[in-house]
């Protein structure tokens, strides 16, 4: 430890900690714009330049380490000049154009200029006018403003892993720009809005509408991926106008996936639904809420008497809350049915019997960054997890070894240390090869059933190699994405993952899918005794379904299914903040409010429950559900409805030790005998970053990224030369009787015959499984 | 987008360097390409990035921070005299109008024929053989008088 | 002038009288790569040449003067894995021509001591940048890489004695700023020369986050002779503190411009004879001793002098690269210092706030004042915008820019003052 002393205050500080953060820690304020926790110090700015004592010139804080016995004097007249003329500088050429900027009330530069300007400006020559790029809908740009601190190029290097911001030119002719203004792809790229300390680049959805002090910030949890991510919810006249991250370094640290960031303009969607509605002899009419709610205890009442209880199936969103779900299974339970489950995207569910309790990540986000080898099977990983994508890019930037099987090779903008690129089926042998690798029997490869789309060779010293990357370090994971919790074999790829997990001394995780997929376990939103699984309930149609903020055709495994097994239904009642497909298939719509507009609990994918309160009042006559499902409850002469507050539900639902009941393994893990892959053409069906939710669909600005583009239909060479169609060419691929016409796409990182068609978009929304057989043919 | 011999000069280039930092060759790939195209359009800039594994962006960044490249088409002949200080005082302004003069375009300009680019080039290194210009980013000509400027000019296509 | 003066082309231009002297064989004949020879046949130990070097005096030829043995010493020894020998040949300093004389006619002299330096420093490859402008020395340099390789003087195993050493040049684009240090090394990365802050320094984190040491060309090439005389004689070419000859350019108004490698310490007034004298016999009117980046002296005060980095220094400017600009009384110093800033204007490379916006705000009043547009209060503005620059920028551009403003406005401020006032020139 070191003594030093900042401002004629002793502190004792760790070798290697640079003046600023000396100076942060003892609560002393240096001011700076170039300097960044998170990213490298690139001492470009000189805002920050201290007197040192003994040194003969001022030093830049961010970039200068401490030594024993340093004094350093942060406001002394040698300090202040120097950061007086800094700023001098830094106004040289900056429009000062505060009244019409975007950043006006919360630019760094003002606040700092106000402390540290000389009042009227020395500077009388003509200022440099820069003109202003087009990248991409998120970000608006006014780079006359630009103080060149290059927070924004460093953030795509050091954090979102690919370089799009750089610094153009020299000199006074420097201009920040992305190459060619092509637009950011990033789905972190929203963050340089936060880093940008002036109004250079600012948020286009949000632009012009409000300033900073007008808005009101309520905390509140992103409701969409797993991870949770702590959001200051920005209001005004009881509208959400604005996303901002709140700093948790055990979550989202100081970012915020764009997704976080932007959806929240589907909040403001106009298909917002308003008022209760009910159809009558094939008409909809809004109505009231008791002449609704009077309509579905009505309709339930009915389907209970005439066909019994087990005829009603809930079917509820991920992104519902801890007390909606829990009211929906209580409701449920009460009515006599264990029909409910929110595991609408999963396809195999033989598993579940031997569940000991929530999938969950088995580890804490933070941790994930320590790892010293990963296997990820199964995901599309910057898409569905942007930010725990980040935290495994920050392992692998120190060291770690990232292994991948996985039926798509998107580019994770880091080292990937061994790949098996599989066709989903062949996901299973491959993972089992590692399991032989690692259980010791590598050295009779007979054994290990190959894929048959693999060379022989290739697959399986690819599976050694992963297996070697396992054996090695501390501490290591095998974690289990979104494709592999959609699979047709999902329990084997968890009973072997498990497996590989025990013989590796790794940690066996699962990348939650939405924010509240451990929480809708804990809260029981699964199949009770002798309740049907979300799959079984559309194999086996019900009489009548009560749907949860979910949209059939776009959060289901097999979208054709579900809307047949809707559509045959005698009662379908759709809770939703969205007037939507269900107008197609149900009887009663009520609006429900999103995660703004009521209070409510998500657990995360590390099982962490993060309760919050609704930012802005409810819209129209939007309720929250967990008052109607209240309500509903009363109205089915059901026990135990008496609920005042949704804390009161909370406590109810989310009792004793949480962690206790968060468990991933088996009880037994036994794999099938692994089967030979299924013959044809797969498809690998993931769900597009900006279409997983029904909030994130409707935010107008993501929908114009390139991320949220039409599906196509992507395949490789060789697939699209069997299938007999050229690339760029419309094809038809076809799914039971479902069919649609894409643009084919080729993609030699593919495996061979898989098709990539992703699902959760309304333009694929009448296939079928989201990883079944598909068929591919010229259209026309 | 480059031709093979282009590309052969750029993988001597790469060779220069460990196996892992191939982005240090980005300059002289982009001189070659230059050299090739006469210019460097973005797409080749593009090109070049990606045969070195780079972001385009990193290798636009250098494309613009060394005076040398060209990112607008240039003439022929690119013609950069030297005005920096000794130069000046050793004649680079007569040197300068007597180009100018003769070529009637001005700095950063080319001759309606295209065959001759005029540009203000900083110090060369060579201050001892002021006046002079560098050609075609290749050859410095040096001492130069009307007569020499004269002959240089003759014996160029 | 009777004698010669004393050292002249002692050191690095000893071979300039032969045709070709830049061929391999014709440096073979004066006893070239003797040194490495020695080095290699003695295996004399690294510490023993950084000794000579210390006992040498040698001091960076490339402008700041550091003590060359100094710099050495600092080179982790048991460092496992790679380290850079970087030679700098970007030469761009207005009025600097000499490293790239030394490349056209002794190149194989500045080989033979970046081997001498990487056996040294325990580096296995030196790269040696080059100023984009002068594409032909590159060439040269190239060729005589070849050379030496096919001699088996550079490459693996040299000369039979186990140790292996390759030397690639890397060419510039076009940027006076990648002779700092530190850009160099960012440009040899293959990114915008951008300088780093220090700490840490090359010697630790260098090329590639390597261990690199980087010397100018005159530096490395002036190796081989105090390894084959030894530190002493090289010491007693010059005078203490300050060994060795030193090559200087002398350009502007003289006679004969070129470069003169002579002793340290000969008279200015001597060099300037050498030169041929001032041109048509005009008043010296001033002299910037050491490149455009420091500050002007007026002729009386450098016929005073002597060439060598204490005596410039006490007189308040610097030898700097040894780069001499003679100015005779037409020269109009507003014309003069306009000219110049508009170089470091051109040449920030705009990573920093006050260069990046400093440089082109002094090269807007100058260029104002030379337009009869000056105001009475801009003098004391550049005074203060030049002295907001030094000292607090990551690289020494800035106080390179803020210099010769400094300069001009204390030995010429009456001129200045003379074009505000009456809004033309005085000469
Ligand atoms: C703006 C700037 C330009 C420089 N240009 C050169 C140069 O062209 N050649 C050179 O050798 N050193 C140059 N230097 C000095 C180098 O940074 C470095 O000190 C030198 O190469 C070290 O070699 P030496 O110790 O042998 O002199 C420059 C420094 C600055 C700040
Ligand atoms: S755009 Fe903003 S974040 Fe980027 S360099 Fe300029 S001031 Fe910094
Ligand atoms: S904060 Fe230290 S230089 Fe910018």
């Amino acid at each position: 430890m070191l003594n030093i002393e900042i401002d004629g205050k002793q502190l004792t500080v760790e070798p290697g900690t640079t003046i600023i953060d000396a100076a942060d820690a003892a609560g002393i304020y240096i001011p700076r714009f170039c300097y960044h926790k998170k990213l490298s110090v690139a001492a470009n700015c000189r805002m920050c330049l201290v007197q040192v004592e003994k040194a003969p010139k001022p030093m830049p804080a961010c970039a200068t380490p401490v030594t024993d016995g340093m004094k350093v004097m942060t406001r002394s007249e040698t300090a202040l000049k120097a950061q007086k003329a800094v700023m001098e500088f830094l106004l040289v050429n900056h429009p000062l154009d505060c009244p019409i900027c975007d950043q006006g009330g919360e630019c760094q530069l003002q606040d700092l200029a106000v402390g540290y300007g000389m009042g009227n400006s020395r500077y009388a020559e003509e200022k440099r006018v820069v003109l202003n790029k087009n990248i991409g809908p998120l970000i608006s740009t006014d780079m006359t403003r630009c103080i060149h601190c290059t927070r924004c190029v460093r953030f795509g290097q050091e954090i979102a892993g690919i370089m799009e911001m750089g610094q153009i030119g020299r000199g006074e002719h420097s201009e920040i720009t992305t190459f060619i203004e092509s637009s950011i792809g990033s789905e972190l790229s929203g963050n340089i809005i936060d880093l940008c300390p002036v109004g250079a680049l600012t948020s286009k959805p949000f632009r012009y509408s409000a300033r900073g002090w007008e808005l009101t910030t309520r905390p509140s949890i992103s409701p969409h991926d797993g991870l949770g991510a702590n959001l200051a919810v920005e209001t005004k006249n009881n509208r959400v106008f604005r996303v901002l991250p709140r700093d948790n370094e055990e979550i989202n640290e100081c970012w915020l996936s764009d997704k976080d960031r932007f959806a929240y303009e589907g909040l403001n969607s106009p298909e917002r639904l308003q008022r209760p509605m009910v159809k009558r002899y094939g008409e909809w009419r809004e109505c009231d809420w008791p002449e609704a709610l009077e309509a579905v205890a009505g309709g339930l009442k009915r389907v209970r008497t005439e066909n019994g209880d087990a005829q009603i199936g809930a079917l509820a969103s991920p992104h519902a809350t801890v007390e909606e779900l829990y009211l929906l299974q209580k409701l449920m339970h009460g009515i006599g049915s264990g029909n409910v489950d929110h595991r609408l995207r999963q396809s195999d569910f033989s598993a579940d019997a031997n569940l000991q309790g929530a999938p969950w990540l088995g580890m804490a986000i933070a941790e994930l960054e320590k790892l010293d080898s990963v296997l990820v099977v199964g995901s599309t990983l910057r898409a569905d997890h942007p930010l725990l994508a980040h935290r495994l890019r920050q392992a692998v930037k120190r060291g770690a070894q990232l292994n991948l099987i996985n039926p798509v090779d998107d580019d994770l903008l880091c080292n990937v240390a061994n790949k098996a690129i599989v066709a989903p089926d062949a996901m299973v042998q491959a993972l089992d090869q590692v399991r032989r690798a690692l259980a010791g029997s590598e050295s009779s490869p007979e054994s290990t059933v190959l894929s048959p789309e693999m060379p022989y060779g290739t697959q399986h010293s690819i599976a050694l190699a992963i297996a070697a990357s396992l054996r090695q370090g501390e501490r290591k994971a095998v974690l289990l994405g979104n494709l592999a919790q959609h699979h047709p074999r999902y329990a084997e790829l968890h009973a072997l993952a498990q497996q590989v997990a025990e013989l590796a001394g790794a940690k066996l995780g699962f990348l939650g899918e939405a924010a509240n997929s451990v929480g809708a376990c804990l809260a029981g939103a699964v199949p009770g005794n002798d309740g049907m699984n979300a799959g079984k309930m559309v194999e086996d149609p019900r009489r009548a379904y009560i749907l949860l903020g979910v949209e059939a055709e776009l959060d289901s495994y097999n979208p054709a299914r579900i809307l047949a097994a809707l559509q045959s239904a005698q009662l379908v009642v759709a809770l939703s903040p969205y007037k939507h497909h269900a107008l197609d298939y149900a009887h009663v719509l009520l609006p429900v409010a999103p995660f703004s507009e009521t209070s409510g609990t998500f657990v995360s994918t590390e099982g962490r429950a993060q309760s919050f309160s609704a930012a802005v009042k409810p819209l129209g006559e939007t309720r929250p559900a967990w008052k109607v499902l209240r309500v509903l409850g009363n109205l089915m002469e059901l026990p135990g409805f008496d609920y005042e507050s949704s804390e009161q539900v909370r406590a109810e639902a989310l009792h004793g030790d949480l962690s206790a009941k968060l468990n991933n393994q088996l009880k037994a893990p036994v794999a099938k005998p692994v089967g030979a892959a299924a013959g044809g053409l797969q498809r690998i069906g993931e769900v597009p970053m900006y279409h997983a939710d029904s909030i994130v669909r409707r935010a107008t600005a993501l929908q114009k990224t390139a991320a949220a583009g039409m599906p196509a239909a992507t395949m490789n060479g060789e697939t699209l030369d069997r299938a007999g169609v050229a690339e760029g060419t419309d094809v038809i691929v076809r799914q039971g009787a479902g069919s649609v016409v894409l643009k084919a796409v080729r993609d030699d990182r593919l495996p061979n015959d898989c098709v990539r068609v992703p699902a959760g978009h309304p333009a694929t929304a009448m296939l079928g499984g989201m990883l079944d057989e598909i068929v591919v043919g010229r259209a026309g | 987008m480059l031709t093979p011999e282009s590309l052969k000069k750029i993988d001597r280039e790469v060779a220069k360097y460990p196996p892992e930092h191939k982005q240090s060759a980005v300059m002289s790939a982009l001189r070659i390409a230059q050299d090739e195209k006469g210019w460097l359009a973005p797409e080749t800039i593009a090109f070049v990035a990606h045969y070195l594994g780079m972001q385009p962006i990193a290798a636009q960044e250098v494309a613009t921070f060394y005076n040398m490249y060209d990112l607008k088409p240039v003439g022929k002949h690119k013609i950069t005299v030297c005005t920096n200080l000794s130069c000046t005082l050793m004649g680079a302004e007569s040197a300068v109008e007597y180009l100018q003069r003769k070529l009637g375009i001005g700095f950063g300009e080319t001759t309606p024929d295209g065959r001759f680019t005029l540009k203000e080039g900083e110090c060369m290194g060579a201050c001892g053989d002021a006046p002079l210009f560098q050609l075609n980013n290749k050859k410095i000509c040096a001492n130069l008088s009307p007569e020499t400027i004269d002959a240089i000019l003759a014996g160029l296509d | 002038m009777a004698n010669t003066p004393k050292g002249q082309n002692e050191v690095i231009f000893h071979s300039i009288h032969l045709p070709e002297s830049w061929k391999l064989a014709n440096y073979l004949s004066v006893g070239g790569y003797d040194a490495l020879k020695k080095v290699l046949a003695e295996k004399m130990p690294p510490d023993e040449i950084i000794n000579q070097l210390k006992i040498s005096a040698l001091r960076g030829r490339g402008g700041a003067g550091f003590p060359t043995g100094l710099k050495w010493s600092f080179m982790p020894r048991n460092y496992e894995g790679d380290k850079y020998l970087v030679c700098n040949s970007d030469e761009g300093e207005p009025g600097t021509f000499k490293d790239r004389d030394i490349i056209r006619y002794n190149p194989h002299q500045l080989i033979e001591g970046m081997i001498i330096g990487g056996y040294t420093l325990g580096a296995k490859v030196g790269y040696n940048y080059i100023h984009g402008e002068i594409w032909e020395a590159y060439e040269r340099f190239e060729e005589a890489l070849d050379e030496a390789r096919a001699a088996g003087l550079l490459g693996r195993n040299i000369l039979g004695s186990g140790l292996d050493f390759d030397i690639h040049a890397h060419h510039g684009f076009g940027a006076y700023v990648c002779g700092e240090e530190t850009a160099l090394l960012e440009s040899i990365e293959g990114k915008k020369g951008q300088p780093r802050f220090k700490p840490p320094f090359p010697a630790s984190f260098g090329l590639y986050g390597k261990p690199t040491t980087i010397n100018n060309t005159e530096t490395l090439a002036s190796i081989p002779y105090i390894v084959k005389h030894g530190g002493q004689k090289f010491l007693e070419l010059g005078k203490p503190n300050n060994g060795g000859t030193k090559i200087f350019s002398v350009s502007g108004h003289v006679n004969s411009p070129g470069n003169f490698e002579v002793a340290m310490g000969t008279p200015f007034s001597e060099l300037l004879a050498m030169a041929g004298g001032v041109r048509g016999g005009r008043k010296l009117k001033a002299v910037i001793p050491g490149g455009s980046s420091v500050p002007v002296l007026p002729g009386e005060i450098m016929m005073q002098l002597t060439m060598d980095y204490d005596s410039i220094a006490q007189a308040g400017s610097y030898l700097g690269a040894g780069s001499v600009i003679v100015m005779d009384d037409t020269v109009c110093m507003v014309r003069a210092l306009e000219r110049l800033s508009y170089f470091y204007f051109e040449e920030s490379c705009g990573q920093c706030t006050p260069c990046r916006e400093g440089t082109g705000w002094l090269y807007r009043i100058i260029h104002r004042i030379e337009h009869g547009l000056g105001r009475p209060e801009d003098l004391d503005l550049l005074d203060s915008v030049a002295g907001n620059i030094s000292g607090r920028t990551i690289c020494a551009l800035g106080d390179a820019a803020a210099m010769p403003v400094q300069g001009m406005l204390k030995h010429f401020r009456h001129e200045f003052e003379h074009h505000i006032q009456h809004k033309k020139c005085m000469v």
